[in-house]
């Protein structure tokens, strides 16, 4: 269900392998993240992610269980790179299999902006003014809150 | 004990990871966070969250038959 990943991810095969596991389902939505190679101006050449072993698996673990309560959905599956990761790569695959459309596009956006907030990887950016540490922005906070109003 | 840093932390504490012989009045995470911290000031920030054998803690925790304490940065966005 969820795989943090030291190697490149290769979102068709994996689209594929969920797919077939699926089968049954009526609608499955898949989002690929990638590393952007620039921001503004300046040239971006690596993502460094650092993890915590145990703990980010398990955090990672707990939002696909809390997609899977709280979405209609048979299925999810989670995959996030961690080490060096290059611009253009994907760095996360998130897909939601369901009967219904609605709960799969829900699952995968609600599973998305928790990872950014709620699951402890660290960026590390390598610019071309140097190396620089990632702080959560506020619009991920914001993203988050949208589905706070639901939360008990 | 072992001590792990992550993000940030692990740069200014020159190490992801190292074990250290703790004081023993040195009796809970709050203690342990300022006792470091007078060689790693950014422990003191007050976004790093400390868990103890995996467990987030908040506020003072005891360390008695704890193995292991994470010092957790505030975590990335995208």
């Amino acid at each position: 269900m969820i795989h943090l990943s030291a190697e490149p991810i290769e979102p068709a095969l994996l689209m594929e392998a969920f797919t077939r596991d699926a089968a049954g389902a009526g609608a499955i939505v898949a989002f690929t993240g990638l590393v952007r190679g620039n921001d503004g101006n300046e040239r971006i050449d690596e993502l460094w992610l650092d993890h915590h072993e145990r703990m980010t698996e398990q955090a990672v673990a707990e939002i696909a269980a809390a997609a899977c309560d709280r979405f209609a959905i048979d299925a999810i599956k989670i995959v996030h790179r961690i080490g060096s990761v290059r611009p253009d790569e994907p760095i996360v695959f998130v897909a939601a299999a369901a009967r219904h459309r609605r709960a799969a596009f829900d699952a995968v956006d609600y599973a998305m902006d928790r990872l950014k907030t709620d699951a402890p990887f660290w960026k590390r950016e390598t610019r071309e003014s140097g190396v620089e540490w990632i702080e959560a922005r506020d619009k991920d906070h914001r993203d988050r809150a949208r589905w706070k109003e639901h939360e008990q | 004990m072992k001590l792990l840093f992550f993000g940030k932390l692990r740069d200014v504490a020159e190490s992801a990871s190292f074990e250290r012989d703790i004081p023993a009045d040195i009796t809970d995470s709050e203690a342990l966070r300022r006792w470091l911290g007078d060689n790693i000031p950014d422990l003191m920030h007050p976004g790093v969250s400390i868990a103890l054998d995996d467990l987030i803690v908040r506020g003072a925790a005891p360390l008695a038959g704890v193995s292991e304490v994470a010092f957790l940065p505030p975590v990335s966005g995208g």
